[in-house]
């Protein structure tokens, strides 16, 4: 009965309290999870990099120059600027210009010549690196494709395990019924030995029985045979006979 | 209303000329900064000259380039003393 008076008590102090703050919100100002941050798969590299004109001034300040002064403009400008640098000696022509000189000469007749054998060479070694990898994946691929069969075949495999089984039932089944015929027959041979036996005592004793007594009757009648009673029946079976004969003699 | 950018996102090249003190103002010069600053200007130029199939001349030799100029304001100095005058 207290326990229910607690119980009466319990929500009215749960109303009693404050209510608690909106749990749903979350105190961040940063947003997470807006980035698509995957690493796979990579973009491919870009053919080429980005356009240099003479090796030295990047295509897109041609670009930028292009609206406002045509196609001569940057070199105009560039004219200009170097004619400014030598005029007010902001460039100093010692001997370091003219070992620049030669230097320069020699690196633009060296690249002039030679440019497009390394670079061919050089592709050719990107080539092989890319060709390994590509091998490799596609080495990766087909043993994963094969396991696939593998796998395929196996699960066809295990659909025919109901046969292996019934199979296996049977033979065990056979086995069992063999061996159950088989006692069931020495049971009924054991049996039979012994109902035989019995037969065979029985016979045995009323045979010894009947034997016994017919020797014992045999004894005793012959016991009982006085000399008397042997001389009286001989005399009647001659009797008999004589009788015999004449009837016989008559007869013929 | 075009969407309001605000003056810290935009890039150098659509300052316009009397925000460029405000812009400049408002970078990031703490040495983490600085370091996050020449970080993305290697990878910008890495990613746009040296990290392609067919890279060319171009992208080294515009380094080199530089280094030959800075270099060569580094000993201007040095080099002062070669101008034609009478008066040094």
């Amino acid at each position: 009965m207290l326990s229910r008076l607690v119980l009466r008590a319990a929500p009215a102090a749960l109303r009693a309290l404050p209510p608690p703050v909106a749990v749903g919100v979350l105190h961040t100002t940063r947003p997470l999870h807006t980035t698509q941050q995957s690493l796979a798969p990579v973009p491919p590299l870009p053919e080429k990099g980005g356009e240099v004109r003479h090796g030295l001034i990047p295509e897109e300040f041609f670009q930028f120059l292009y609206p406002k002064t045509g196609v001569t403009g940057p070199y105009m400008l560039g004219t200009g600027l170097l004619l400014y640098l030598l005029s007010k000696e902001i460039y100093v022509i010692n001997h370091e210009t003219v070992a620049a000189a030669c230097i320069l000469t020699v690196i633009v007749y060296g690249v002039k010549k030679f440019g497009a054998d390394v670079a061919a060479f050089a592709d050719k070694l990107n080539e092989e690196k890319v060709a390994t990898a590509l091998a490799m994946k596609n080495e990766a691929i087909q043993t994963l494709q094969t396991a696939i069969e593998e796998e395929k075949k196996e699960q066809w495999r295990v659909e025919g395990r109901s046969y292996l089984f019934d199979a296996k039932r049977n033979n065990i089944a056979m086995l069992l019924e063999a061996n159950y015929r088989e006692r069931l027959l020495m049971v009924y041979n054991e049996v039979k030995k012994r109902l035989d036996y019995q037969v065979a005592m029985q016979t045995l004793k009323r045979q010894k029985e009947q034997d016994h007594m017919i020797q014992w009757v045999e004894k005793n009648v012959v016991q009982s045979i006085t000399p008397q009673q042997q001389k009286e029946s001989i005399a009647k079976c001659i009797l008999d006979l004589k009788a015999l004969s004449k009837s016989a003699h008559a007869a013929v | 209303l075009p969407a309001a950018v605000l003056l810290k996102d935009t890039k150098l090249m659509d300052v316009k000329l009397g925000q460029l003190g405000t812009w400049l103002a408002m970078r990031d010069f703490t040495p983490g900064g600085i370091l996050g600053a020449v970080r993305r200007g290697y990878n910008r130029y890495y990613n746009k000259y040296i990290n392609v199939r067919k890279g060319g001349l171009g992208g080294v030799s515009m380094v080199l380039a530089g280094y030959v100029v800075l270099s060569y304001i580094w000993s201007y100095s040095h080099v002062k003393h070669d101008r034609r005058r009478k008066y040094h």
